[in-house]
């Protein structure tokens, strides 16, 4: 299944990237075989709406769920409407995150945990 | 004639120096552009004779004829719509973001499927009255609504030629300026003797070299800074208009909510100069 996580780098070791919208690379991954890609996030630089073309990225990719920091409004419907899972609060490294996926360490997040605009900085 | 009243930050006395010119000039419409914060009426204290419903149309679409093409979301230069496919679920979705939506049209335009339609939905209310032989206009914006520039242009609507106008534009450079002062003859940029003041003022002044409005200075508080408004004004051949020392007495005006003309008669001539530096007559 395939997965995405929020991540300051393009390797597994990374650090995630706590926004989601604005975050610097989705890695997309694989949980079964750990095969991975790293997509350099063109909306980071999006005056706004970088939380729609996002989620919208991830439908077109067919990720199932998504590990970040924290979601803004935009963004959370625009999964939502995907049917994509959403897991906030997560941080640590990119492999970390996977693992505790794994295990079900993760809550599935039920709203917005940010205002949007928040990753602007 | 439109004199456009500006300022690269808030706070810097620019509904003041609005307001009083009005009450200087004869014959004359005010319009508060500042559709986000609108304070003139505060000090004009207008009687509202009309008020009228500003909307934008924005797109609705039929999920039944739309088949999730994705064509509207490209051509969307504003992200406000998103097309999710219906491969995870069975029935994919179209969701309108309509806080981000321009009212532009072109995704109706261009649904190949004729999906879409357009409805309205209000951003605000216009409202046309009188003040003291002022004929007033102001917008204002519904609280949450972020897209000004189309409500500004409703109030922009209103502007009478045989009038000489003066149009209060809201603080900052950002788009909601530019709408507001494109097509004045003549804008007046207020501002503080402070760093703070200058930075801004030069972002200003860039804009309106951008869109082609010919002005000039208004210094406020002058006494309280350096000269280093002086100098970039001087540097670059920028009139300095009127200096306006710190003054308790217009401060307090200002917090009861009343203007300077009429209340501080050394103004009047002040005003007076300002209007024959602009080329009008009162
Ligand atoms: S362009 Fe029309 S048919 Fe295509 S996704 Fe948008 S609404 Fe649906
Ligand atoms: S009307 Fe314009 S801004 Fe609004 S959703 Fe359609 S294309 Fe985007």
């Amino acid at each position: 299944m395939k997965i995405c996580i929020t991540s300051e780098g393009t390797t597994l070791d990374s650090n995630i990237d706590p926004r989601f919208g604005r975050c610097r690379y989705f890695m997309i991954v694989d949980t079964d075989t750990m095969e991975f890609q790293a997509i350099d996030n063109a909306s980071m630089q999006a005056s706004g709406g970088a939380g729609i073309q996002s989620g919208q990225l991830m439908a077109s990719k067919k990720v199932r769920a998504v590990l970040t920091g924290n979601v803004g409004p935009n963004a959370f419907q625009t999964l939502q409407a995907g049917g994509i899972e959403i897991f906030t609060g997560v941080s640590g490294t990119v492999r970390e995150a996977i693992e505790k996926y794994k295990e079900g360490a993760f809550k599935k997040t039920q709203g917005p945990t940010v205002s949007a605009k928040k990753g602007m900085s | 004639m439109i004199i456009s009243i500006a300022s690269g930050k808030g706070g810097t006395g620019k509904t003041t120096i609005a307001v009083n010119l009005a009450l200087s000039l004869e014959n004359v419409q005010f319009l508060d552009c500042d559709v986000e914060e609108p304070n003139a009426h505060l000090f004009l204290k207008p009687v509202i004779s009309e008020r009228m419903s500003a909307y934008i149309p924005i797109p609705e679409v039929a999920e039944e004829t739309c088949d999730c093409c994705g064509r509207c979301q490209e051509v969307c230069a504003f992200n406000s719509i998103a097309v999710l496919p219906g491969e995870i679920r069975e029935h994919g979705s179209v969701l309108i973001f309509s806080h981000l939506c321009h009212g532009c049209g072109a995704c109706s335009l261009l649904c190949p499927l004729d999906a879409i339609r357009e409805v309205n939905k209000e951003i605000g209310i216009v409202e046309k009255g009188f003040s003291n032989g002022i004929q007033f206009v102001h917008g204002k914006l519904n609280i949450g609504e972020a897209m000004s520039p189309p409500l500004i242009r409703q109030v922009k609507k209103h502007v009478d030629p045989t009038k000489t106008v003066i149009i209060d534009a809201p603080p900052g450079t950002t788009c909601p300026v530019i709408e507001s002062v494109k097509g004045s003859d003549y804008c007046i940029l207020v501002t503080e003797p402070t760093p703070f003041g200058l930075n801004d003022l030069v972002l200003a002044v860039e804009m309106l070299k951008t869109i082609g409005v010919p002005f000039g200075i208004i210094l406020n508080r002058y006494d309280i800074g350096d000269d280093c408004v002086d100098v970039y004004a001087r540097e670059n051949r920028i009139p300095v208009l009127m200096k306006i020392p710190f003054d308790r007495e217009i401060a307090s005006l200002y917090s009861k909510g009343l203007p300077i003309i009429g209340y501080k008669s050394e103004y009047d001539s002040e005003f007076k100069k300002l209007l024959i530096k602009l080329n009008l007559n009162p």
